[in-house]
């Protein structure tokens, strides 16, 4: 009883921390999904989603609904047991990597000291979800998008790790928040621009978002992975992607763009959440911008680019990090 | 070696422009029209299905009941009745309709006719739940135009 009641305070903060987690996930999802509506249709010269509420803005709350009221369809000759497991795969993992983001000084659900590898080991159980609804689909446009999907994830967390791994020896910690707080002068985009734009690519291919959405791409594998999944199990799969574009542009955040710092505000411990989100949300508006300009890559482009130009990139950048931190 | 980087510099370029062309679009004004809140203008050229004309100096039909548009009509979609009235020249049009689920619009009746009475109309929003919609009393239609 004694190991309850020192444990306690832990335990109310794992549950905020949890549920302030899920808001997130889901206020993410809807402010992203109407935010890429409405930015699609602008840059094709047309308004977007109009008719539910003002400018639109209930359409993701209906569309929400309307996706749980939809039957799941299982295909008959379906890996049943797998297939109703890999949304959830996709899905639980996203909680995980928000509890160590350094959202302010203060708002932080752990400060771990590998902070980093945490949220990068959780990032790439999302391949792992990818691979069992490919393949438990039995549908030969579901395997390919698996197959594309793996293929381009191990190959884009190479050049992703190696330009992370440029500030980590620059600030010698994993710990996130240790991180945001060394780049207190400058921000780690000026001092290591090339591991910023390397991280970028390496981002949105790891986000599986156009151009690099291989794994799903409409006009030759109908819809890659989830051609077969419907209504709540779809949704999952689309708030694991959200939330995980949300995670990626949070690191990049706290690794190039300075954490939350930016013009004081009064509280700063707290209300350097404002600065952190509006980064963030900023990325995410990048990523958006992307989809809607660029068209897809072949496969073997965007194997070559990644094999022939961001892993040479940043195997050198890494070594001339390394040889600047040793001489300075 | 050379095109190693003249490729990356190249296709880097390419994809600043790119950036430059959808940022320039996503902040002009949109060009869709709003369709059940916006109606555009339909052009007078039009062919809808066909209407008697109201002339303006008389302020009625010119048919005289020949019964060439019912004749010459190639999906027997027009039916055109008159009468004689005593005090009055010619016959007087009592039935004109138009059997629109039928109708080619092919505007044989519109060429054939004597006194020009016909025309195509300007409708275009043409949804209904019975084939009834869509037979339509001409001679009604004409009355009540203002």
């Amino acid at each position: 009883m004694e190991i309850f009641y020192s444990l306690l305070p832990e335990l109310i903060r794992i549950v905020i921390a949890a549920i302030c987690g899920a808001v997130i996930v889901f206020g993410n999802a809807l402010v992203m999904g109407y935010a890429e509506r409405k930015l699609a249709g602008h840059i094709m010269f047309r308004p977007g989603p109009m008719e539910v509420g003002p400018h639109g803005i209930y359409q993701l709350v209906i569309d929400g609904l309307k996706l749980m009221g939809k039957q799941l369809v299982i295909p008959k000759n379906a890996d049943t047991p797998l297939f109703m497991l890999a949304p959830l795969i996709a899905f639980a993992p996203v909680f995980v990597p928000l509890l160590v983001i350094p959202f302010s000084d203060k708002i932080q659900g752990f400060d771990l000291d590998v902070g980093l590898l945490l949220i990068l080991a959780f990032a790439s159980i999302n391949v792992l979800a990818i691979l069992i609804g490919g393949w438990s689909s039995n549908n030969k446009y579901s395997l390919f998008g698996a197959i594309r999907s793996v293929a381009q994830n191990v190959a884009y967390e190479i050049p992703m790790l190696i330009s992370l791994l440029a500030i980590i020896f620059m600030t010698n910690t994993f710990s996130l928040k240790e991180i945001a707080a060394a780049q207190s002068p400058v921000w780690f985009v000026v001092i290591q621009p090339l591991a910023f734009l390397i991280y970028i690519v390496a981002m949105v291919a790891e986000t599986n978002r156009a151009p690099f959405d291989l794994p799903e791409a409409e006009s030759e594998l109908t819809a890659g992975f989830h051609t077969e999944y419907s209504g709540m199990s779809f949704s999952l799969f689309v708030l694991g992607e959200y939330a995980n574009m949300f995670i990626v542009c949070s690191v990049a955040t706290v690794f190039f763009l300075g954490g939350d710092s930016g013009i004081p505000l009064p509280y700063f411990e707290y209300t350097g959440i404002i600065w952190f989100l509006l980064k963030v949300y900023l990325l995410m508006f990048f990523l958006i911008w992307i989809r809607w300009t660029y068209p897809r890559t072949r496969f073997d482009q965007l194997m070559n680019f990644c094999w022939k130009y961001l892993i040479p990139f940043s195997l050198v950048n890494l070594l001339i990090t390394v040889v600047m931190v040793k001489l300075l | 070696m050379k095109s190693y980087f003249s490729t990356l510099f190249t296709g880097a370029w390419s994809l600043i422009l790119g950036l430059k062309v959808t940022i320039k679009a996503l902040f002009s004004p949109i060009v869709t029209c709003q369709y059940p809140r916006e109606k555009m203008e339909v052009t007078p050229n039009y062919r809808g299905h066909i209407d008697l004309v109201k002339f303006a100096d008389t302020g009625a039909h010119k048919c005289i009941s020949c019964g060439s548009c019912m004749r010459d009509c190639p999906s027997d979609c027009i039916v055109v009745e008159g009468e004689k009235r005593e005090g009055v020249k010619g016959k007087v049009l009592t039935i004109f309709t138009l059997d629109f689920t039928k109708c080619s619009l092919c505007g044989a009746c519109v060429e054939v006719c004597p006194t020009k009475a016909l025309d195509y109309c300007n409708d275009y929003e043409l949804a209904g739940f019975t084939r009834e919609e869509f037979y339509f009393d001409l001679l009604k239609r004409v009355e009540e135009r203002e």
